[in-house]
């Protein structure tokens, strides 16, 4: 009964919004997507659906300060992981049955990038609102920012202060970032922990991999779709960096596993590359260990790892309400609120200059200034890599390639040459 | 069967020309005439429709798309022929899912097939709380595969799992579950008979339980012991049964998909893999690369598979059945004595 009247309250809604919005095309004002003036269209009573996954921090009270402002309900759907959002995404899209405004992960963006034509493009009036490689990443072929972005996940390095004093190196959290400003310093300072102890100094290898391609502006695509993968020297040599520095003085090939989560709290290894996100996830795997801490450095300058967009479907039923929820969940201040939620990093340059960003400590880091040190970290972010359609099953098949070599299934080259020949068969 | 005579028409036969009057047959009748020949077709074809529907249209559908290299977001694709098939079969990935599919069911059904006959021998005694024990073993069969999965990844985790901890416990060195394709094989076998077994000893135990008691009885008198009675009347009775079974979990062997696809956290089969299944590697092919041309091909070629396995089952359960040592002596005896009985009634009933 209930939600029989809601659905016909729905339809009514919709209906009342195409006539709004037909009348105002008929009206000689023009509203294309990019000019619409707020003023002129009452969105009052329509309904949205969001759909997000994991946590964005887009809590029911944060939703319902966008009702209060414009009148529009929204109606939020999580998925447990962005693996279901993901097929659920590319299984409608350019159908029906999508939310009016559906998030996208980075890691499959580039696969929606191919179909950027059915996503409406981002008012012309809020470019500029994301850093610049968050925006150039979500730029199609034909110039349009197609997608609105909401964190990034600038790499930090975070450390356990009690392993990194018994193996006789630095504790405070300034004098640690100073022993990685390159890759082969940071390798350095590993061997020497490993040397010392006896453990493995990060967590995995292929988090280092993950880094090191993040990094390079080609990785296995040109932008013009030519596939360099197999002979670009720059991915050879991050293979040899990882197979050869890397493997030794980590304690796992890669994350996410059973033995990786049990690790954070047992001490196996003394440092993490770590983006903000992750700071959640070390302190709810070891909520007893109090020697966490966050260095404010990556070797190497910068890396972003994860983070997500928001785009809203062309063929929705009610566009411009769409793109006007997601305007505003993107917005700085609205970005703040979800930071404070769940941790997700502004990708806003505006919203990094908000005390709340600046002035936030995280507790379990020992006081560390996790806001301050992800504002510089994102600054120290100079090059965005290409991430081609592929570019996920590519960089998968390559971190098998470093996981053979870590299980010492296959060495260096064979294992090289096995990533070679499936490359060839994509 | 033509007339030159005009004649009323109601009746008209075949190859009429125009000119004779039309013949008149009312509405009702035209009804009747269509209710016998159409009815018997409507009444069986809920069948076919929903046949049609859930059966034909997606295996043709399938191979339709396997001849394409298919867009699925903008549902249409380009006539490619057999490349997609001549994709797959080139793919050394794909010959080491076959390997790892018949390996993992081949060490999951053999003992766990072996493990229900004994279990339900063992029941189908008289044991106190025997309603109880029944329940027990179907337990594991009520827990979700994923579940299973997820509680037996936690056990063969590699470095910090309940199974090496208890193998180191007693220095057996850690097993390499995840690396080493015969122990993940191991593994994941252990999963799918921790749910299987329990769901064979029961139509085992059935089956046990519809063998005449009074052949044990008969055997006891003889002198022969539990284990003599077990191979002798036992295991004989169960054949048709066994064979039930043995097709079931060959189906599902070839099938199987859960327990691989939650074994690691990246469910992709393995960096080298050392368990990718075929149904894994089409669902990869499928969902993680949105290819569902080379799925499309897959779906077919795991088709054949089972269609030949099928056939072989077809072969040695004729061979199984007819070749019923034990019973063709007894029966070929007491076919003699029917024979003659039935004689002997024929001359009763004739008198």
């Amino acid at each position: 009964m209930n939600s029989r009247a809601l659905r016909r309250l729905g339809l009514v809604a919709g209906v009342a919004t195409t006539a709004i919005v037909l009348a105002g095309c008929s009206g000689g004002t023009t509203p294309t997507p990019g000019t619409t003036d707020d003023g002129e269209q009452d969105f009052e009573g329509v309904e949205l659906t969001l759909a997000t996954f994991n946590d964005f921090g887009y809590t029911d009270d944060l939703l319902k300060e966008f009702t209060d402002e414009t009148g529009i309900k929204v109606v939020h759907n999580k998925a447990a992981t962005s693996n279901d959002a993901r097929a659920n995404f590319f299984q409608k899209l350019g159908k029906s049955g999508l939310a009016d405004v559906e998030a996208v992960e980075v890691d499959w963006f580039t696969e929606m990038m191919k179909y950027s034509d059915l996503v409406a493009p981002v008012p012309a009036d809020l470019k500029g609102r994301w850093l610049d490689w968050k925006e150039q990443a979500a730029t199609d072929a034909a110039g349009n920012l197609v997608a609105y972005g909401t964190d990034i996940g600038p790499q930090a390095v975070c450390f356990r202060a009690d392993l990194f004093e018994a193996a006789g190196l630095p504790t405070d959290r300034d004098e640690v970032a100073g022993l990685f400003p390159t890759w082969d310093a940071f390798f350095d300072i590993a061997d020497d922990y490993v040397a010392k102890t006896g453990k493995p100094f990060i967590d995995s290898a292929n988090s280092v991999l993950q880094g090191l391609v993040n990094q390079l502006e080609i990785a296995y695509e040109k932008p013009d779709g030519t596939i360099v993968a197999t002979e670009n020297p720059d991915i050879r040599a991050a293979y040899d960096t990882v197979v050869d520095r890397a493997i030794p003085i980590s304690a796992y090939a890669g994350q996410w596993s059973e033995d990786w989560f049990a690790s954070m709290a047992s001490g196996e290894y003394a440092a993490m590359l770590c983006p903000p996100w992750m700071h959640g996830i070390i302190q709810g795997n070891a909520p007893d260990i109090t020697d966490w801490d966050v260095a404010n450095a990556f070797p190497e300058g910068g890396g972003n790892w994860g983070g997500s967009y928001l785009v809203v479907p062309a063929n929705g039923a009610n566009v411009a309400a769409a793109q006007k929820l997601a305007d505003w969940l993107t917005s700085p201040e609205t970005q703040i609120k979800a930071f404070n939620n769940a941790g997700t990093f502004p990708s806003q340059p505006d919203a990094q200059t908000s005390p709340d960003l600046t002035g936030f400590v995280n507790e379990y880091f020992n006081d560390a200034p996790t806001g301050e040190i992800g504002i510089d970290r994102a600054n120290a972010i100079t090059v965005s890599t290409f991430k081609g359609e592929k570019y996920f099953q590519f960089h998968d098949a390559l971190q098998n390639a470093v996981t053979r070599v870590f299980d010492k299934v296959e060495d260096k080259e064979t294992s090289w040459n096995t990533w070679v020949t499936e490359v060839g068969a994509f | 069967m033509t007339t030159t005579q005009p004649r009323p028409a109601t009746r008209s036969p075949k190859g009429e020309d125009g000119l004779r009057p039309t013949r008149v047959i009312s509405f009702s009748q035209k009804l009747s005439k269509w209710d016998l020949k159409v009815s018997p077709y409507l009444y069986i074809s809920p069948f076919f429709i929903m046949f049609a529907i859930v059966g034909l249209f997606p295996i043709a559908y399938t191979a339709v798309i396997s001849f394409m290299d298919w867009d699925l977001v903008r549902n249409s694709g380009e006539f490619i022929g057999f490349d997609q098939y001549v994709w797959i079969l080139t793919q050394p990935h794909f010959w080491t899912a076959l390997r790892n599919t018949f390996s993992i069911f081949l060490l999951s059904s053999v003992p766990q097939l072996i493990l229900a006959v004994f279990i339900a021998a063992v029941l189908d005694r008289n044991i106190r709380a025997r309603t109880f024990w029944r329940m027990s073993v179907l337990l594991p069969f009520v827990v979700a595969p994923v579940a299973v999965g997820l509680i037996f990844t936690a056990i063969f985790a590699d470095n910090f799992g309940l199974a090496n901890n208890w193998l180191n416990a007693i220095g057996i060195p850690s097993i390499p579950w995840h690396k080493d394709p015969f122990w993940s094989h191991i593994a994941i076998a252990t999963m799918v008979n921790y749910r299987w077994t329990g769901y064979n000893t029961l139509i085992l135990l059935a089956a046990m339980q519809a063998v005449n008691r009074d052949y044990y009885e008969a055997a006891t008198v003889d002198g022969a012991g539990p284990v003599r009675q077990f191979f002798s009347i036992t295991m004989p009775s169960l054949k048709p049964t066994l064979i039930f079974v043995i097709i079931t979990s060959t189906i599902g062997g070839l099938q199987i998909f859960d327990e691989p696809r939650v074994f690691d956290q990246f469910g992709r089969g393995g960096a080298a893999q050392q368990w990718l299944t075929i149904s894994l590697y089409l669902y990869d092919i499928g969902w993680g690369q949105w290819n569902f041309g080379r799925a499309a091909a897959m779906a077919w070629i795991l088709f054949v598979i089972i269609l030949l396995i099928g056939l072989l089952n077809l072969l040695i359960t004729r061979t199984l059945v007819r070749d019923e040592g034990l019973h063709r002596e007894l029966s070929r005896r007491q076919q003699r004595a029917l024979e003659k009985a039935a004689r002997q009634n024929a001359k009763e009933g004739a008198r």
